[in-house]
């Protein structure tokens, strides 16, 4: 499984899309921290590209990826080892390589800049988004032979998380206006990885003052280290759960 | 010998000149010796020490004698001013009262208190006890005193003509039923207050019916609830304070005439927190202000013919929040930078006059070069207005949806109020 792994990676590495995507990172990064003087507004600056960025490039990417090394996956069934163990490897090359290009494009420059425990916040949720778009792209990979299908897949999904969930949220909000809603967006948040480490990133910033009462609930529940805990653990979910059910089809799939 | 004779008349010269100014002196030295003499025989100097009783001092004390305080501990009592005494504390002696009661109060005009520490009045709910009281009293000064862990600091009752300066107060807050206010001043007239420090308790200053009086060059932070709080306290000018860290910021009601300049309120951040609440002020001046890091800067509400203007708003949460039943103020030349929103209003019509800011989310052009926007801008964001109705949206903020939503309202505006706009919104910001 490691062999295999280590040989994702090097090819990865070879294309030099991802370095390119470390690269531009990396310069975002630096330059939105010495834009700024204040490392807080450079931090939330850098929030507003993670959101937007990491899950697209992860995604496409990762599905990208999956359907060009078809024909080795399917090389590689043919040898005597079973086929959770080749699709988890393949998961974990990709994983690795778009974390570590993630880890040194965005850590790098937030850590020398911003420092702190929101930084470090924001690094931890960028990196999960990051692992959790990619067991959706190989979810959406999974679901169909055709490659044009997936990649259009995966930008649906990303293009539901990034935008259509968010109006869904406010449509809800709009029309359930005279209950209390409070415990109910917390748990809408729950169910899209990238709102939740939006609000995690944001309720270290000291911004939930500004959010009125759904600040507070959202502050209660975030500020403590039980709160966090849990939504760490949740955005984790968001990496297994796709996988797992990917690796389920994957299993039982006429390749 | 030329030489002695020229000096000789020299000598001659100087001295008939001072003979004949002589008379004129002599008549002004006599007058101002006869005068300190009579001052002397008034007014006696009292030498205080901690060995001695105050209050016994002050009772034998004649009116406009002058008491010296020397530096020790005086655990004393509840002690009554009742006639013009000058009070001064040499090197800080310390009065300290032990919960007990108040410690000066003051029921003579003329009074001056200067240079004491004050210590530990207790806290009461029937009364106000405070470190200084002057009850109907003109003239009084009360000047670089400090004051620790008292209930009330400086407490002024229908005065007027009074000097509350440089003094230090510093109070121990633990809730805000429990505290009472730093300078406390009610039904006062003609009062002076500058270059004072409050801190820690339930209000910095309040005023409650104080009329024509200046409030300038205070300090009041890390109070529980306002940094500065007045009601129906007309034509009062507040210049060059600065108010920071407080509980709730700084409210002030139901008054007209109002002048705020210079001022700096600051870090008041907290669900509930104002960098300035304006609530049914009218026909008032809040000019060359900054409002810093404030949950929301200025919160407006029935508000009326009152003039922003050179104000600055630097990453507030909200800069401005104006309730609909504002009418006829103008918001004039102020810069706007940083701030998550600019501003918010709760109704469709808007009754203000908003022109020539400079507003950092501003992406209009200049064709003619002069320095102002062709483009009128709108401050409202769709966004502001959408939590403005529904609080809990705010669970999208910086979402990527609520941007986009932002902009198409930018080009085709729907919901945000029409009458919201700077018709003339400047490029570049002011220097102010």
């Amino acid at each position: 499984m490691n062999k295999i792994t280590k040989y994702v990676l090097y090819d990865i590495i070879r294309n030099r899309f991802v370095m390119g995507y470390t690269l531009l990172l990396l310069v975002i990064g630096m330059s939105f921290f010495s834009f700024e003087s204040d490392p807080n507004k450079g931090l939330l600056s850098l929030l507003n590209i993670i959101l937007m960025v990491v899950p697209l490039v992860s995604i496409i990417f990762s599905t990208i990826h999956f359907y060009n090394s078809y024909e080795f996956i399917e090389l590689m069934s043919a040898q005597p080892m079973s086929r959770k163990a080749i699709f988890l490897s393949e998961y974990m090359g990709v994983a690795t390589s778009l974390s570590l290009a993630f880890l040194v494009g965005v850590g790098l420059p937030t850590l020398a800049f911003g420092g702190g425990e929101s930084s470090l916040i924001l690094i931890m949720s960028g990196f999960l988004l990051t692992l959790s778009f990619v067991s959706l792209a190989f979810l959406a990979s999974v679901i169909t032979r055709d490659k044009a299908k997936g990649i259009g897949l995966a930008l649906v999904i990303w293009f539901y998380f990034s935008l259509v969930y968010d109006g869904l949220v406010l449509s809800i909000l709009f029309s359930f206006n005279d209950y209390p809603l409070e415990k109910a967006m917390l748990l809408l948040t729950a169910l899209n990885p990238t709102d939740l480490a939006r609000i995690m990133v944001l309720m270290k910033m000291d911004i939930s003052a500004l959010m009125g009462f759904t600040g507070a609930v959202f502050q209660d529940f975030f500020s403590t280290n039980y709160g966090l805990l849990v939504a760490i653990f949740i955005l984790m979910g968001w990496v297994v759960l796709p996988i797992t059910i990917a690796s389920q089809i994957f299993q039982r799939k006429d390749l | 010998m030329k030489m002695t004779i020229k000096y000789k008349t020299r000598i001659g010269e100087i001295r008939h000149r001072f003979i004949r100014v002589n008379p004129c002196l002599i008549c002004v030295n006599l007058c101002a010796i006869v005068f300190a003499l009579a001052l002397n025989l008034q007014a006696k100097m009292w030498k205080v020490t901690p060995t001695q009783n105050l209050k016994q001092v002050i009772i034998q004390a004649n009116a406009h004698d002058t008491l010296l305080i020397q530096k020790g501990l005086y655990r004393t009592e509840n002690i009554i001013i009742d006639k013009p005494l000058t009070l001064i504390g040499q090197h800080y002696p310390v009065l300290d009262i032990q919960f007990k009661n108040e410690i000066f109060t003051v029921k003579s005009s003329d009074v001056i208190i200067k240079g004491i520490e004050f210590r530990n009045v207790g806290m009461t709910s029937m009364i106000d006890w405070a470190a200084i009281k002057v009850l109907e009293a003109s003239n009084v000064r009360i000047v670089n005193n400090r004051i620790r862990n008292c209930y009330f600091g400086i407490y002024l009752s229908a005065s007027d003509h009074c000097l509350v300066q440089g003094n230090d107060i510093e109070g121990n807050p633990k809730e805000e039923q429990n505290t009472g206010n730093g300078i406390h001043a009610w039904k006062c007239d003609s009062i002076l207050i500058q270059r004072n420090h409050t801190q820690g308790h339930r209000d910095g200053i309040y005023f409650e019916f104080v009329t024509n009086s200046t409030i300038q060059h205070n300090d009041s932070q890390g109070n529980i609830r306002y940094g500065l709080h007045f009601m129906f306290s007309h034509n009062n000018g507040y210049f060059y304070n600065h108010f920071h860290r407080n509980g709730a910021g700084v409210a002030v009601m139901y008054t007209k005439f109002v002048t705020m300049k210079h001022n700096v309120f600051e870090q008041n951040w907290g669900g509930a927190a104002y960098g300035l609440l304006l609530k049914d002020i009218s026909d008032s001046h809040i000019e060359h202000n900054i409002f810093k890091t404030n949950t929301v800067g200025v919160y407006m509400e029935g508000c009326s013919r009152s003039v922003f203007t050179k104000n600055q708003f630097i990453e507030n949460g909200y800069a401005l929040r104006v309730q609909a039943n504002c009418d006829d103020n103008s918001l004039t030349y102020s810069n706007f930078c940083g701030n998550t929103f600019d501003v918010a209003t709760n109704g469709e019509v808007v009754l203000n006059h908003v022109s020539h800011n400079y507003w950092d989310k501003y992406e209009g052009y200049d064709l003619n070069r002069d320095g102002i926007g062709d483009v009128p801008f709108r401050p409202v964001s769709l966004y502001a207005t959408v939590i403005e109705r529904i609080p809990q949206a705010m669970m999208l903020l910086r979402s990527f949806t609520v941007s986009l939503l932002d902009r198409i309202e930018k080009i085709i505006p729907t919901l945000t109020p029409e009458g919201m706009k700077d018709e003339k919104p400047l490029l570049k910001p002011l220097k102010l």
